[in-house]
C-alpha cells in the first residue's frame, strides 16, 4: 500500500498521454548558456510552477534574457537540459515543440498592413501542414484568441496602426492560438506606458488563470510583485532567491540586485509587496563623490 | 486546390482572386499584342488576318504565318516563362533577405548565371541542356557569393550596404566576362547578343530543358510560402511556431538559383524584372508573401513581354535588348525605391 501512493501521486500529476491538457513543469538541469565563449549561465537548476505566472527579475545584463532564449530553444546549451513535461526540449521536433512552448520574443515587429487577424492566424502554423492546412478548426480557435483578447473588433485592423497595449495583445493572442499549455514572453511590456503595462499584465494574469503556465522576463520588479504568482531573481548567471514574491522580495535582495536602498511596505489593497524609499546606498553615494 | 483556397482566403481589402483574373486578363491581351506586333514587315492587320486564317487553306499566308509562329509565338512563350520566373525569384530573394532591394540582377545571381555560362561556351559546351544547368550553378553561386559577403560585419541587416556588395561582385564578373569575351573571338559571337538579355531568337527548344528543374522550383516553393510568411515575423517568431528559418533560407536560395539561372540560360541576364514585378504586386496585395508570389505569376510575365513589345517598336527594323529595355524601366523604380520616406521593411 505504502508503494501505491506515490505511484497514483505521480500519475494524476503527469498524464502523459495528454500533455496538451495539463499544466506541464518546465525545468532545467545543470543548464550552462553561453554566447560564443562567454559563459552567461552555468548549471542552473530550476522549476517552473505550473499553471501560475514567474517572474524573472534581475539588473540588465544579469543572464535573464538569456535564460528564456535557453528555455525556447533559441539558444542551444552548452551543457545540461531543458525539461518540458520531464522530457529534454532538443529531442523534440521544433514543430511539436511548437504546439506546447509558445515564444514571444521582445518587441516583434509585424511587416506593414499585415492585420490582427492574418497575425493571430500565424499561431495556427504548428498545429497545420501541407495536408491540412486551414480548418474550421482552425477558425474556431483564432476567433477565440481574438475574444480573449478583447481584439475582434479590431481583427481587420493593421497592426501597426493599434495602439502598443493592442499590438502587445494581439501577439499575444497569436501565442494564445498557438494552444500552448505554457507561453514564454521577454519582456512583454517593455516600451508600454502605464495604462497599456496593465492592459497586457492583466491578460497576462487572466491566461495563468485559465491553466497556462507563464514565464516572463521583466524589468520592472514593482510589477512583478504585482503580478507574478513566482519570482525568480538572477544577478550575474545565478538565481540568488525564488519563491513567493512576498517572501522573496527584502530591502536586502533589492540592493543587491540594482545597488538601491528601499522600504518596503505591503500594498494595503493587494497584499503584494511594495517598494517605497527607493534611493541609491551609500556606498553609490560615496562611490560618486570622490 | 486547398493551397489555391488557403493562400486566397488571405485576400481581403482587395480580393486577391480579383486582382489575379484581371491581371491574366491583362496578359492575355499583352500577349495577343506580342503576336501582332514586330519590327519586321509583318504588320498588326496581316498578323490579325493571320490569326484568323490558321485553319483556312484558301487565304493561307505563309510569310505571316512562318512569323507568328517560328518567331514571335517561341519568344512570347519564353517572355512568359522567364517573366514569372524572375519575378517569383525576386520576390523570394527580397523576403529571405527581409530588404526590398534584394534584386537577383543587382546581387550578383544573374552576373554568376552569366559568368558560368560564357565560361562554358568558351569551353566548347554547346547544349542547351548543359547551358541551363551551368547557368543555375553560375546563379548559386553568385548568390552565396554576395550573402557570405553580406554575413561579414552584418552587411545584411543594412539592405544598401547588401546591395553594395551585390554591386561589386556583379561588376567583377562582368568584366570577367568581358576578359574572356576579348580573349577568345568564337565566344564572343556567340554570346554577344545573349549576355545583354534578349528573347530574339529564341527557340521553342531551347525552352525545354529549362521544365524539370522549374518544376522542382515551383514545388519548393509551394513548400515554402508559409515558413517564409512566418519569417517575415521575425526569426525568433519563426522558430517559435516550428518552423526551420536556416533550412527555410538555405532552400529559398536554391530556388532562386534554379529560376535565376534557368531564366538566364534561357534569355541572357535580365536586370530589374525581380525588383519591378514584386515591388508592384506589394503594392497591389499586401506584404504576405503568399499573395506576393501569386501576383507575380502574371505580373512578371506581363512586364517582360510588354518589354519585349517595346524593344521591337522603338528603333525598328532593328530591336533594342530587352536587357536594355528593363533596365531603362527599372532603374527608376529602383530610384524611386530608395529615396522613399524609407525602406519599406519586409
Amino acid at each position: 500500500m505504502t508503494h501505491d501512493a506515490p505511484a497514483c501521486e505521480r500519475d494524476t500529476a503527469q498524464p502523459d498521454t495528454a500533455p496538451d491538457m495539463t499544466a506541464p513543469d518546465m525545468a532545467t538541469q545543470g543548464l550552462s548558456l553561453a554566447y560564443g565563449s562567454v559563459a552567461v549561465i552555468e548549471d542552473l537548476d530550476l522549476q517552473l510552477p505550473a499553471g501560475q505566472v514567474t517572474a524573472i527579475v534581475g539588473p540588465n545584463g544579469c543572464g535573464k534574457s538569456t535564460l528564456l532564449a535557453g528555455l525556447s530553444r533559441l539558444l542551444k546549451p552548452r551543457g545540461g537540459t531543458v525539461l518540458l513535461n520531464g522530457t529534454d526540449i532538443r529531442h523534440q521536433p521544433t514543430r511539436q515543440l511548437a504546439k506546447r512552448l509558445a515564444l514571444l520574443p521582445q518587441q516583434p515587429h509585424a511587416p506593414e498592413a499585415l492585420t490582427v487577424a492574418e497575425l493571430v492566424r500565424f499561431g495556427r502554423h504548428p498545429h497545420q501542414s501541407w495536408l491540412r492546412q486551414w480548418s474550421p478548426e482552425d477558425k474556431r480557435i483564432v476567433d477565440e484568441a481574438l475574444d480573449m483578447t478583447g481584439l475582434t473588433p479590431l481583427a481587420q485592423r493593421p497592426v501597426d496602426a493599434l495602439s502598443g497595449g493592442q499590438r502587445q495583445r494581439a501577439w499575444i493572442a497569436m501565442a494564445i492560438a498557438q494552444q500552448t499549455a505554457t507561453l514564454l514572453l521577454d519582456e512583454p511590456t517593455s516600451a508600454l506606458d502605464l495604462g497599456h503595462q496593465v492592459e497586457v499584465y492583466e491578460l497576462i494574469q487572466s491566461l495563468a488563470a485559465s491553466g497556462k503556465t507563464i514565464v516572463m522576463v521583466i524589468h520592472d520588479l514593482v510589477s512583478a510583485c504585482r503580478y507574478a504568482d513566482h519570482l525568480i531573481a538572477m544577478h550575474q548567471g545565478h538565481v540568488i532567491a525564488e519563491g513567493l514574491p512576498g517572501e522573496t522580495v527584502t530591502p536586502e535582495l533589492v540592493r543587491r540586485l540594482y545597488g538601491v536602498e528601499c522600504s518596503l511596505i505591503t500594498d494595503p489593497v493587494t497584499g503584494a509587496p511594495l517598494l517605497t524609499n527607493i534611493r541609491r546606498t551609500r556606498d553609490a553615494l560615496d562611490g560618486s563623490a570622490t | 486546390m486547398r493551397v489555391l483556397t488557403h493562400c486566397l482566403s488571405f485576400g481581403k481589402p482587395r480580393s486577391l482572386i480579383g486582382l489575379w483574373l484581371g491581371l491574366s486578363g491583362l496578359l492575355a491581351a499583352i500577349a495577343l499584342l506580342s503576336l501582332l506586333y514586330g519590327a519586321g514587315d509583318v504588320g498588326p492587320a496581316r498578323a490579325w488576318q493571320a490569326l484568323q486564317n490558321l485553319g483556312d487553306a484558301a487565304s493561307y499566308d505563309s510569310e505571316a504565318h512562318f512569323v507568328i509562329a517560328e518567331l514571335r509565338a517561341p519568344r512570347l512563350w519564353i517572355g512568359l516563362v522567364v517573366g514569372a520566373a524572375l519575378g517569383i525569384a525576386g520576390a523570394l530573394l527580397q523576403a529571405v533577405t527581409r530588404n526590398p532591394l534584394a534584386e537577383p540582377g543587382l546581387l550578383g545571381v544573374s552576373a554568376g548565371a552569366a559568368f558560368a555560362v560564357t565560361l562554358a561556351i568558351l569551353w566548347g559546351a554547346d547544349t542547351a541542356t548543359l547551358r541551363v544547368s551551368v547557368a543555375q550553378l553560375g546563379a548559386l553561386g553568385g548568390c552565396l557569393c554576395v550573402l557570405a559577403a553580406a554575413r561579414l560585419q552584418g552587411i545584411g541587416s543594412d539592405p544598401i550596404r547588401l546591395i553594395l556588395a551585390g554591386a561589386i561582385l556583379s561588376g567583377l564578373l562582368h568584366s570577367l566576362s568581358s576578359l574572356i569575351l576579348l580573349y577568345d573571338q568564337h565566344t564572343a559571337d556567340e554570346i554577344r547578343f545573349w549576355v545583354v538579355g534578349s528573347l530574339a531568337g529564341r527557340q521553342l527548344d531551347d525552352l525545354v530543358p529549362l521544365f524539370p528543374t522549374l518544376g522542382v522550383a515551383a514545388l519548393l516553393t509551394i513548400l515554402l510560402a508559409r515558413p517564409l510568411a512566418a519569417l517575415a515575423l521575425g526569426e525568433h517568431v519563426a522558430i517559435g511556431l516550428g518552423h526551420h528559418p536556416r533550412v527555410v533560407r538555405l532552400l529559398v536560395i536554391v530556388v532562386v538559383a534554379l529560376l535565376v539561372g534557368g531564366a538566364t540560360a534561357a534569355a541572357g541576364p535580365i536586370a530589374f524584372v525581380g525588383l519591378v514585378v514584386p515591388f508592384a504586386a506589394r503594392a497591389l496585395a499586401g506584404p504576405d508573401i503568399r499573395r506576393t508570389l501569386w501576383l507575380c505569376l502574371p505580373l512578371g510575365p506581363i512586364v517582360v513581354v510588354s518589354a519585349d513589345i517595346v524593344s521591337r517598336l522603338v528603333v525598328p527594323p532593328s530591336e533594342l535588348p530587352l536587357g536594355v529595355l528593363t533596365a531603362l524601366i527599372g532603374a527608376p523604380v529602383l530610384i524611386g525605391v530608395v529615396r522613399g520616406r524609407r525602406l519599406p521593411t519586409l
